[in-house]
């Protein structure tokens, strides 16, 4: 099932299935690796509406929640 | 001569390669963004000479903040490109390799953190990669010096290759999909204590704590290095001086070069704060009491910069740091500025949009003292207690939140969110941190000597002219009204402009009570930039939005220093 990454419980494992938002948006998310078909980990996720903290291939990455919400995965079953 | 770029995405090690190539020292650390300008230096090769021009980080050619503008401009002027990868990140790091390519200029691809990626189990075919990019790629240690000399023995080897033709986004992605599985292994690595710790120190719950343990530790390790350089090395020096100036003293008599040297004997000894001589205050202001804490903080600044700790910090303050109009990495301009406002304001250039620098540049002039001004203020009114300097900090963090609050209202423009790439943790290197310090306390004292020197005498003129008291007497209605300050506390608010700390010298001989003492040297942070920070504010800002922060900081200066003296004096 697809799902925001926002949705995803701390600690899960999912792939990107697609990018959302605009194509300056989506540009700068792969260039940083976060990119379809990769598996990406939800490191962590502040609270009050704060940011998510992703692993993608052992990287870690800051990104706010909006931008976060564009990023569409799918956990595998 | 040869223009050669260093290009690539941020904190991949371009500046510590440049400083190889080049032996020019820069600042390097471990978070994306420390460099934000570029640098320029010379390599000799053979006979030739070549300019050396290190760029700031950028992840591609479209530019998304005023450091990636930059790297383009530095890129448009390049002859050719020595493309620096991170060879633990081949993969992201390609895209902008393809990019440079196919814009027809000489690249040579160097692969950095070549030792990092054997440790972590990546094998990268370098026969192959030069094959598929039709470049000469070379692996190197930037931080040991593996691999420069066939760095630079292949230089001439850059080319532009006409295989790669210009690319859609797209096309560029299955290009690297196909390099990357033709020339790279990895091989799978278990989690280290250090990705444990990585992850503790930025979850919410683990990492805020662990936040305020680091801070914690980091003001008292600066303080007590501070204190310790003072106490056993400084002080013993200018006590073994002062026979020296005693005596020039008196083989001065009275008489104008002794007041301009010496200044007044204070019950005929040499008070080294209040004399106001060059030789006397001049000297010992910058070196007895504020070189010591710029010692001791950009020791532990460098610490914390190398081991990656900061994006860290960025992220766990985001979400504050949004409602002051900024995101979390606005805390990385602030912590530089604590050093000096100079580059914690130029730092402000990785943040993306005009309003997020404005906030992030206005607040550290208004709220954020250096280490110059706080030395003094530890030494004077540390001397009264402690209590009185925390109020000072209390009272400017009080300031730093609201007008945070109030600027994100008032200032018009997006705040975007953050999108901070965390890097591995790494341990410091230890000559790096001694450079990188010796490399900052240089440059304080090539910017602060001549100031104090200028300060010291600009007062002596001008109070041997009678300007400070006709001065004192337009302000007083202020100064002593409004802010409950004796009048000449003006003197030292005008030479505040120039020089902080010894603004905040020329306030002990008023005479005044500690509760005023707290008054004039908050407002001494709060009313105006020294002369340093306008300047790299009025090139950053503009001088519209230049006038814009200082009035706001005229105007909280004014309702600050009133509600401190109702509050304090309970007058």
């Amino acid at each position: 099932m697809e799902q925001p990454l926002t949705s995803l419980e701390t600690g899960t494992l999912a792939v990107i299935s697609r990018l959302e938002g605009g194509h300056r948006f989506q540009n700068k998310m792969r260039v940083l690796g976060i990119r379809e078909q990769k598996t990406i980990r939800l490191v962590a996720k502040h609270p009050f509406d704060g940011p998510v903290v992703v692993d993608v291939e052992g990287r870690e990455m800051t990104i706010g929640r909006r931008m976060a919400g564009h990023i569409i995965t799918a956990v595998p079953e | 001569m040869k223009k050669i770029v260093l290009m690539g995405n941020p904190n991949v090690g371009k500046s510590v390669v440049f400083s190889r190539l080049t032996g020019a020292n820069v600042i390097t650390s471990n978070y994306p963004g420390t460099t934000v300008d570029f640098s320029k230096g010379k390599m000799c090769l053979g006979k030739e000479g070549h300019e050396i021009i290190d760029a700031p980080g950028t992840y591609s050619l479209e530019p998304s903040n005023k450091a990636e503008e930059v790297a383009l401009d530095m890129f448009g002027q390049a002859d050719l490109v020595i493309d620096v990868a991170d060879a633990t990140n081949l993969e992201r790091n390609l895209y902008l390799t393809l990019q440079l390519l196919e814009q027809k200029k000489p690249v040579i691809l160097a692969l950095n953190m070549w030792d990092e990626a054997r440790h972590t189990g990546i094998g990268i075919d370098l026969r192959k990669l030069e094959n598929e990019l039709h470049i000469p790629v070379v692996p190197t240690v930037a931080l040991s010096g593996e691999g420069f000399s066939d760095l630079v023995h292949r230089l001439d080897e850059a080319r532009s290759p006409v295989e790669i033709e210009p690319m859609t986004e797209s096309e560029r992605w299955i290009k690297i999909g196909e390099i990357i599985g033709n020339v790279q292994q990895v091989t799978h690595r278990h989690h280290t204590l250090w990705d444990w710790i990585s992850e503790a120190s930025i979850r919410p719950l683990t990492g805020v704590p662990i936040a305020l343990g680091a801070i914690f530790a980091a003001l008292w390790l600066v303080i007590f290095i501070g204190e310790t350089l003072i106490t056993y090395i400084f002080d013993p020096l200018f006590v073994l001086y002062t026979p020296i100036v005693m005596a020039i003293s008196t083989w001065l008599g009275r008489g104008l070069l002794h007041a301009l040297l010496i200044g007044q004997l204070i019950d005929g000894q040499i008070d080294y704060i209040q004399s106001m001589g060059l030789l006397t205050t001049g000297i010992y202001v910058p070196f007895a009491m504020v070189l010591p804490y710029i010692i001791a903080f950009y020791s532990v600044l460098a610490v914390f910069e190398d081991t990656g700790y900061l994006p860290r910090l960025a992220t766990l303050s985001d979400t504050l740091f949004h409602r002051f109009g900024m995101h979390g990495f606005g805390i990385i301009p602030v912590f530089l500025g604590f050093g000096c406002n100079v580059p914690g304001v130029l730092a402000a250039r990785s943040l993306e949009t005009k309003k997020q620098r404005f906030i992030a540049a206005t607040l550290i002039a208004i709220s954020v003292p250096c280490m110059a001004k706080n030395a003094m203020v530890f030494g004077i009114l540390g001397s009264f207690g402690l209590v009185y300097v925390i109020l000072v900090f209390t009272t400017l963090f009080l300031v730093f939140v609201s007008s945070g609050l109030i600027l994100n209202r008032l200032i018009k423009g997006d705040s975007p969110e953050i999108c901070l790439e965390i890097p591995p943790y790494r341990k410091p290197d230890p000559l790096t941190v001694l450079k990188k310090t010796w490399m900052r306390i240089r440059w304080f004292l090539k910017e602060a000597i001549p100031f104090v020197f200028f300060g010291v005498l600009i007062i002596n003129l001008l109070y041997a002219v009678g300007f400070v008291d006709w001065l004192g007497g337009i302000f007083a209605p202020v100064i002593q009204g409004w802010f409950g300050l004796p009048q000449e506390a003006t003197t030292a608010l005008l030479i505040g402009f120039l020089r902080k700390d010894l603004a905040v010298g020329m306030l002990l001989p008023l005479a005044m009570s500690p509760l005023q003492l707290v008054i004039a040297t908050t407002l001494l942070t709060i009313y105006f930039p020294c002369v340093g920070t306008f300047a790299v504010m009025f090139r950053e800002l503009g001088i519209r939005d230049m006038i814009k922060a200082t009035a706001f900081m005229a105007c909280t200066a004014f309702l600050v220093g009133g509600a401190m003296r109702l509050v304090l004096l309970g007058i």
